[in-house]
């Protein structure tokens, strides 16, 4: 990444990392993602709507190809798209569980369109590899913002629909004979994924989404009792590993979501193989 | 048909369908309050169908239908219902009083907080230890077998206090063994409660010796009465529209022969 060598100082090492403006930005963008996205993330595992999640990235990767296209910051393109895929999502599979047909449509759909912006853009290929791979050193001050800004509301309306949310979450029969809006919840979560998408594509990417959204959840899926514990353990995973990330990628030429996967991974097979 | 105070459930001439299908139709039918009712007949005959119009979820295409002396409410903290049962995902390690403790907490909104998290909980051990299962309470969801899961759901149906039991299939995939356990339960819980109870099952003999009435759903219409009056040849057969016996073995088991295919109640 540069040619910074690491000094076994980690006092000093963080105070160096953190003087560059782009890693300063990288951290504070890197949080604010990898909380949203772990909270979030335990609720698309406990749902089962982890295709959900992929497929919305991949909506995003056509919107901000289509902003790049069109000149403007692709955050807007991102938001627009999942947006759209969230709510065809919606509104085409009614039940979280069964939604597999209708999420494969819209990815379908929504990557073909994708593609068309990609083969119309006639600048640098870096933008699109940034946005299949993500590329948290390029964040500005302005992205963070937007990424703060966003996280902040997500969870806002997150935390005010928590109850609803997980008695459709653990059991969507009950809790529609309940007098629970399933369908409203249901797609008030997808908005809610397709917005946490969004932010998480500038740390990790189109591709590599799982890494933030959905394996420090299915860790925390495995081993937490509560709710609450699962969505603390699910936060805390992706931040430690995007911060460990960061840290690492300072001192290496190497990708920061390289490592991010990597480590979520490692720990995943690590709870994997020492639970049930 | 009179109103009575203590009728639970009334339908007067009620018909149930989707869209322009008809699923059954003119049943007349009044269940007490404290009854155990079997809600029997042939798989797709419309018995869940009569639980989505109590729970508020689907509209009579005809005629009344009244649950507390009102039409039915989609949210009614008054029943408690159990679903028919699908798989629950062996990899999840939420404890099984988490599910308990949301039939108590149906219908509220926003963050969880400390003080309402205890006495939730609290009220989801109790349920727990209505139904015996109290020693599962923090066992993972995913790890649990699936009698002991029906338990878990019947606590959690339980854990709002409810006045009406809706019980979609609970026998489902159980041994015999388990399906007069879990009969016996329900009929303890029943009794012990106060509450009236609905049960969908298909498979009547572990039911009959606890049943206090029978509505039979076949064929688009719907049988009522006391076990004795519906589970006849005569009323079964008017109800087909066609000849069909009820043989009963020497331990008063019951088998239904020429009804629909496959629809022959056996242990």
């Amino acid at each position: 990444m540069n040619n910074l060598a690491f000094s076994w100082n980690i006092l000093s090492d963080l105070t160096t990392m953190w003087s560059y403006d782009f890693m300063a930005h990288a951290f504070e963008a890197g949080t604010v993602v990898a909380v949203v996205a772990g909270i979030i993330g335990y609720f698309v595992v406990l749902r089962r709507s982890s295709f959900a999640a992929h497929a919305l990235s991949h909506a995003g990767f056509a919107g901000a190809a289509g902003a790049v296209l069109l000149g403007i910051n692709p955050i807007f393109g991102l938001f627009a798209f999942t947006s759209v895929g969230a709510v065809l999502i919606g509104i085409l599979g009614r039940k979280a569980a069964s939604r597999d047909v209708q999420i494969g449509v819209v990815l379908a759909f929504l990557l073909g369109v994708g593609v068309l912006f990609i083969s119309l853009y006639q600048g640098y290929a870096t933008e699109a590899y940034s946005l299949l791979f993500g590329e948290i050193l390029g964040i500005s001050v302005g992205d963070v913002w937007t990424t703060l800004i966003t996280g902040t509301l997500v969870l806002a309306v997150f935390a005010a629909m928590y109850r609803p949310l997980l008695f459709t979450s653990l059991d969507e029969d009950i809790a529609e004979g309940k007098g629970v809006p399933v369908f409203g919840i249901g797609l008030a979560f997808m908005l809610l994924i397709a917005a946490a998408t969004s932010i998480a594509v500038q740390v990790v990417g189109v591709l590599l989404i799982f890494a933030l959204m959905v394996t420090p959840a299915a860790i925390a899926a495995r081993v937490a009792r509560r709710p609450f514990q699962g969505m603390l353990i699910s936060a805390g995973i992706a931040l430690c590993a995007t911060w460990i990330s960061l840290f690492i990628s300072f001192y290496l030429p190497y990708p920061v979501s390289f490592f991010i996967t990597a480590i979520t991974f490692v720990l995943y097979a690590l709870v994997r193989f020492s639970t049930r | 048909m009179t109103t009575d105070d203590r009728n639970v459930i009334t339908g007067r001439d009620l018909s149930a369908g989707y869209g322009d299908m008809m699923v059954w139709g003119d049943a007349n039918f009044s269940i007490r309050k404290g009854e155990f009712v079997g809600i029997l007949g042939p798989n797709g005959a419309g018995k869940t169908t009569l639980f989505r119009l109590l729970l508020g979820l689907a509209q009579p295409k005809r005629g009344e239908l009244e649950l507390f002396g009102q039409k039915p409410k989609r949210g009614n903290p008054r029943i408690g219902y159990v679903p028919q049962r699908h798989a629950v995902d062996q990899e999840l390690a939420i404890e099984a009083l988490e599910i308990v403790r949301l039939g108590a907490c149906a219908g509220a909104w926003g963050f969880d907080l400390p003080g309402e998290t205890g006495r939730e909980r609290q009220k989801a051990l109790e349920a727990l230890k209505d139904v015996g299962a109290e020693d599962l309470a923090h066992r993972p969801l995913g790890a649990l077998s699936g009698g002991e899961l029906q338990r878990v759901f019947l606590a959690q149906a339980l854990s709002g206090d409810p006045e009406l039991l809706l019980l979609d299939e609970p026998l489902a995939n159980l041994d015999i063994r388990r399906e007069s356990e879990l009969v016996q339960l329900i009929q303890n819980v029943v009794r012990s409660r106060g509450v009236t109870a609905l049960l969908i099952a298909h498979n009547i003999n572990p039911l009959l010796p606890v049943l206090d009435r029978v509505v039979y759903v076949a064929n688009g219409r719907v049988a009522t009465g006391t076990p004795e009056e519906v589970l006849t040849s005569d009323t079964l057969s008017k109800l087909y529209d066609t000849p069909v016996e009820v043989l009963r073995d020497s331990r008063g088991r019951i088998a239904i022969v020429g009804a629909e295919e496959g629809h022959l109640h056996h242990e």
